[in-house]
C-alpha cells in the first residue's frame, strides 16, 4: 500500500473518531464508515483503528471476522445478499438463485468480474411473510420472482 | 474525548476482587444465603463459587482462573439458584441478596454432564498421545462426571493443522475447547494482544491476526497461555528427542546449565508441595540422564550483576557527569528475553535503554564454547549446551541469529522445568528420592544474589547488593538487615525504591579503568523500581513516555512473567497467586541458607575475570562476548 494511500485511510478514522468518540465502544461505528466507503476494511486500516482507539489490532479483527457485514477482502461495488432461511427456502430461494448466477456468470460467494457486484446468501432478513427477499447494499426486495430478480440487478449501475 | 486509562479494559475485564469489609457487622457489609440448606453469611458481591469454595463445596469449573476476570462463558459451574427460571453460573454471580442455592440437583448433574460431553465431542485427539495428560483439566472432568462413552460423538478428522511456527508456543486448535483463558491471559494479563476468538458460531476459533502464523504476529514467547491452558491446546516446542538424541551420541559432550527458578518449582511435576527446592537432588538427576556437565547458570547471573551494574555505573557516569546527551537513563534490565521482545515490538524507541548485557543464559552459552572449551581442550563444535530455564522465550532466545558469538549456536536448546521432569520420569527417576550433589566445576557454586534472580525483584536485589559495596567500600549489611533488600521484594506490580548513598570509598581496581571516582554519587539518591508481568510494563513505559516519575529512575528491572521468573511459561502447571508465592519462598530461603550471597564476592567470576577478560568488566572482550545488541521490530504486521 502506498504511503500516501495509507495517510489517507488514518485521516479518514480520525475523521470518524471525531464524530464517534475514542471509546473502545465506537468501534462499530468506525468499522461501519470504514466498509461503507471501502467495501472491505484493510489490514492496515484495522490496526491503525487499534492504535487509535488503543486496543489490539487482532481485538479488531474478532470483531470484523465476527459480523457478516464486515469484510477483510475487497468484495464488488454491489453486495447482493439473498435470504437462505426456511421461508424463503420454501417460497423458491434455490430457483432465484439459479436466475442470478445465470444472469451475472458468477456463483454464490464469489464477485463478477467486473468487479460488479458479489453474491452471498444471507441468514434470516426477517422478511418471511414476504419471502423470497434479499438485500441489494442497503435496500429490501421481497416477494421475489426469477425474472424479478434478474430485473432488479439490471437497474443496478 | 476519553481519557487514555478509561479506553483499556473496563471494569468488567479485571479480575473479580470482593474487599471484605473492616467490620463485617456493617449494615450492607454481609448477606446470609442458604448453601444447600446451610445458611452461610459472607460479604455482599462475593460470587456464589467462592462462597462455595469458603464452605467446602466442590464446584468444577473450567473457564474459571483466579488470575483472570470472569468469563462465565464454558457454563460447567452453574447450579440452581431459587426464583431464577434457569441455571447461574456460579463463578460470575456476585450474591447481593439472601437467595437460596442448590449445587448438586438433578438438573444440575445433568447440564455439567451434558455440557462435558459436548465439549468431548469436538475434542480431537486421544489422551495418552498428549502431553498434558493426567495433568489436563477437561480429562479430569471426564473422570470425576463419569464420562464412560461419547454421548454425542466424537469428532473423527482434525480440523486445523497444528501452528508449529513459533520457537516457543505450539498451537493445536483441534484441542482448544474455547475457554478463552488463553485470550484473557494475552490480552487483559499481559497486554501483548496476540490471541483472540475468531470467526463465529460453529466456525469460532481462538487465532491471531489475520490468521497469521504465531511467528509472524507480536507474540513475545512468554507461554502464560500455555501455564494457563486447561487442555494440551498450547504447549512449548519440545526439544527432548534432540537432546536424548545428543545424550547417546558418545562423541557429543553434553552441558547443561538450570536456571534459579526451576529448582524450586520441578518437585510439583513429581507430586510434592509447592514450595520445596530440590536444587542438589536435580543435579544428580542430571548427571544419571547422561549430562557430561552440569553448570548453575546463578554464576552468569552474577557475572551478568558484575557487567550490568559496570554498565549502570558508566551510564550514569557518562550522562550525569560528562553530560552525554546519547547515553540513555533509565537503565531497563534485559535478563527477560518476554520483555526484550515486548519492548522491540511495542516501545523500539527505547531500544538504547535497554542494558547490552546478554542474560545470564546467552552469557553462559557464549562462555561455554569459548572458555570452558579452551580450557579443557574440547572441540566447541561437539559441545552440545542445553539450557534448563523456566520460560518458554528462552527457546526463542537461543535462535536468535545475533546469539553467536562463540562462533557457533551459544546455547542449543531451551528446555523448560516441565520437559526436565519428562525427562527426569523417562529416565526412571524419581527425583524427591536422589542423594544430594554439587554443581560442577570450573563454575561452580555461585551466590546467592544469582539465585534470586528467579524472582520479581531478585536481580534489582543483587544489583544493589554489588553496586552499593563497590561504592561506599562498606558492607551491604550495614544499610539492609540481613542483606534483605526488602523495598524490592513482593508481589506488587510495581516497585518504586529511593536509596540514598550518603557515603563513598575508594574506586575497587576493577573499575579502576572505567571511573575516577565516587565523588558524583555522593548524596545522591539512586532511584529504582521493579515491575513485572508486561501489563504492568505498559503502565510503567507510558509513564516514562510522558516524563512521569519512573523517566526520573535510574535503573528499572523488567520481567515479563508476572511473579517473574518463578511464574514463567515452561513452569509446572498449575499457577496461582499462592503457589507463586510459595516458589518464591523457597527461592529466598536457599538465598539465606547460602554463605555467599554477593555477586562480586563470587571467586570463580574473579577467577574468569583474571584469566580471560582482563581488561574487565565492560571491556572490549566482554562487549564481544557478554553484551549484544537488539532489533527495532514495531507493532505494524504487513
Amino acid at each position: 500500500m502506498l504511503v500516501l494511500e495509507k495517510n489517507a485511510i488514518t485521516e479518514e478514522i480520525e475523521e470518524s473518531i471525531k464524530l464517534h468518540g475514542n471509546n473502545r465502544s465506537a468501534l462499530i461505528p468506525i468499522l461501519q464508515d470504514i466498509q461503507r466507503k471501502h467495501s472491505h476494511i484493510s489490514d492496515f486500516a484495522q490496526q491503525e483503528v487499534a492504535r487509535l482507539l488503543d486496543i489490539h489490532p487482532v481485538e479488531v479483527y474478532s470483531v470484523v471476522s465476527f459480523y457478516a457485514f464486515l469484510n477483510t477482502k475487497p468484495k464488488g461495488r454491489n453486495i447482493v445478499r439473498l435470504c437462505q432461511t426456511i421461508t424463503c427456502d420454501l417460497q423458491g430461494k434455490a430457483a432465484i438463485a439459479k436466475a442470478i448466477e445465470r444472469e451475472l456468470n458468477c456463483k454464490f460467494g464469489e464477485t463478477t468480474q467486473d468487479k460488479k457486484f458479489s453474491l452471498e446468501f444471507a441468514n434470516c432478513l426477517g422478511m418471511c411473510d414476504q419471502g423470497p427477499a434479499m438485500i441489494v447494499n442497503d435496500k429490501v426486495y421481497s416477494h421475489l420472482t426469477p425474472e424479478k430478480a434478474v430485473q432488479i440487478l439490471s437497474n443496478i449501475k | 474525548m476519553h481519557k487514555k486509562e478509561e479506553l483499556r479494559a473496563p471494569v468488567s475485564q479485571k479480575p473479580h476482587v470482593v474487599e471484605k469489609p473492616e467490620n463485617i457487622d456493617t449494615i450492607g457489609g454481609t448477606v446470609t444465603l442458604e448453601l444447600n440448606e446451610k445458611k452461610v453469611t459472607v460479604p455482599l458481591g462475593t460470587t456464589i463459587l467462592d462462597a462455595c469454595k469458603e464452605n467446602n463445596i466442590h464446584i468444577p469449573t473450567l473457564c474459571h482462573h483466579e488470575d483472570l476476570c470472569v468469563a462465565g462463558v464454558c457454563r460447567l459451574c452453574v447450579v440452581e439458584v431459587e426464583g431464577m427460571r434457569t441455571l447461574q453460573a456460579s463463578c460470575a454471580y456476585p450474591i447481593t441478596s439472601p437467595i437460596k442455592v442448590h449445587t448438586s440437583t438433578p438438573m444440575v448433574r445433568q447440564a455439567r454432564k451434558h455440557i462435558i460431553d459436548l465439549l468431548i465431542s469436538e475434542h480431537y485427539g486421544e489422551c495418552y498421545s498428549c502431553f498434558r495428560n493426567n495433568n489436563c483439566e477437561l480429562q479430569s472432568l471426564a473422570k470425576e462426571y463419569g464420562v464412560d462413552h461419547y454421548n454425542f460423538g466424537h469428532i473423527e478428522k482434525p480440523r486445523y493443522e497444528v501452528d508449529k511456527s513459533s520457537y516457543s508456543v505450539i498451537r493445536d486448535m483441534d484441542k482448544c475447547v474455547l475457554c478463552k483463558r488463553c485470550v484473557r491471559t494475552c490480552i487483559d494479563l499481559q497486554e501483548v494482544g496476540v490471541l483472540e476468538a475468531v470467526g463465529r458460531g460453529d466456525q469460532t476459533r481462538i487465532s491471531t491476526f489475520l490468521d497469521k502464523p504465531l511467528a509472524d504476529v507480536v507474540c513475545i514467547n512468554c507461554g502464560q497461555c500455555i501455564n494457563r491452558c486447561p487442555t494440551g491446546a498450547l504447549r512449548a516446542n519440545d526439544p527432548r528427542d534432540e537432546i536424548w538424541e545428543a545424550i547417546d551420541d558418545p562423541k557429543k559432550h553434553v552441558i547443561i546449565q538450570t536456571a534459579p527458578s526451576p529448582r524450586a518449582a520441578i518437585g510439583e511435576e513429581f507430586g510434592q508441595e509447592p514450595g520445596l527446592s530440590y536444587t542438589k537432588e536435580m543435579t544428580t538427576a542430571l548427571r544419571r540422564i547422561g549430562f557430561d556437565k552440569v553448570f548453575d547458570t546463578n554464576f552468569t547471573a552474577d557475572l551478568t550483576i558484575m557487567e550490568e551494574g559496570t554498565e549502570l555505573i558508566l551510564r550514569l557516569y557518562k550522562a550525569l557527569v560528562e553530560k552525554d546527551n546519547s547515553v540513555k537513563v533509565p537503565q531497563f534490565t534485559s535478563c527477560s528475553p518476554g520483555w526484550v521482545k515486548y519492548l522491540e515490538h511495542f516501545y523500539p524507541e527505547y531500544i538504547d535503554n535497554l542494558s547490552s548485557a546478554k542474560s545470564p543464559q546467552q552469557m553462559f552459552g557464549a562462555l561455554i564454547k569459548t572458555y570452558y572449551a579452551e580450557k579443557n581442550g574440547i572441540n566447541p563444535e561437539d559441545i552440545v549446551s542445553v539450557a534448563l530455564m523456566p520460560c518458554s522465550a528462552k527457546k526463542f532466545e537461543c535462535n536468535r541469529p545475533e546469539m553467536h558469538d562463540s562462533g557457533f549456536k551459544d546455547v542449543d536448546y531451551g528446555l523448560t522445568t516441565r520437559e526436565l521432569a519428562q525427562m527426569i520420569k523417562e529416565a526412571g527417576i524419581f527425583l524427591p528420592e536422589m542423594p544430594k550433589s554439587n554443581f560442577d566445576n570450573p563454575f561452580g557454586e555461585a551466590s546467592g544474589a544469582g539465585l534470586i534472580f528467579g524472582a520479581t525483584g531478585g536481580v534489582m536485589e543483587a544489583a544493589i547488593r554489588t553496586v552499593y559495596e563497590l561504592i561506599t567500600g562498606k558492607n551491604v549489611e550495614d544499610f539492609f538487615e540481613n542483606m534483605n533488600v526488602t523495598p524490592v521484594r513482593g508481589f506488587e506490580g510495581v516497585k518504586y525504591a529511593e536509596l540514598p548513598i550518603t557515603e563513598v570509598g575508594p574506586v575497587p581496581d576493577i573499575l579502576k579503568p572505567l571511573v575516577p571516582n565516587w565523588d558524583w554519587v555522593k548524596g545522591a539518591t539512586l532511584k529504582v523500581a521493579v515491575v513485572h508481568g508486561t501489563a504492568n510494563a505498559k503502565k510503567v513505559m507510558e509513564d516514562i513516555k510522558a516524563g512521569g516519575k519512573f523517566s526520573e529512575c535510574h535503573f528499572i528491572e523488567f520481567m515479563a512473567c508476572p511473579g517473574g521468573c518463578l511464574g514463567g511459561g515452561g513452569q509446572p502447571i498449575p499457577t496461582n497467586k499462592e503457589i507463586r508465592a510459595k516458589r518464591a519462598q523457597a527461592i529466598y530461603n536457599e538465598d539465606e541458607s547460602l554463605t555467599l550471597r554477593k555477586s562480586h564476592m563470587n571467586e570463580n567470576v574473579l577467577r574468569l575475570y583474571e584469566e580471560f577478560l582482563p581488561e574487565g568488566p565492560c571491556s572490549h572482550k566482554s562487549h564481544k562476548l557478554l553484551h549484544t545488541h537488539y532489533t527495532e521490530r514495531g507493532k505494524y504486521i504487513a
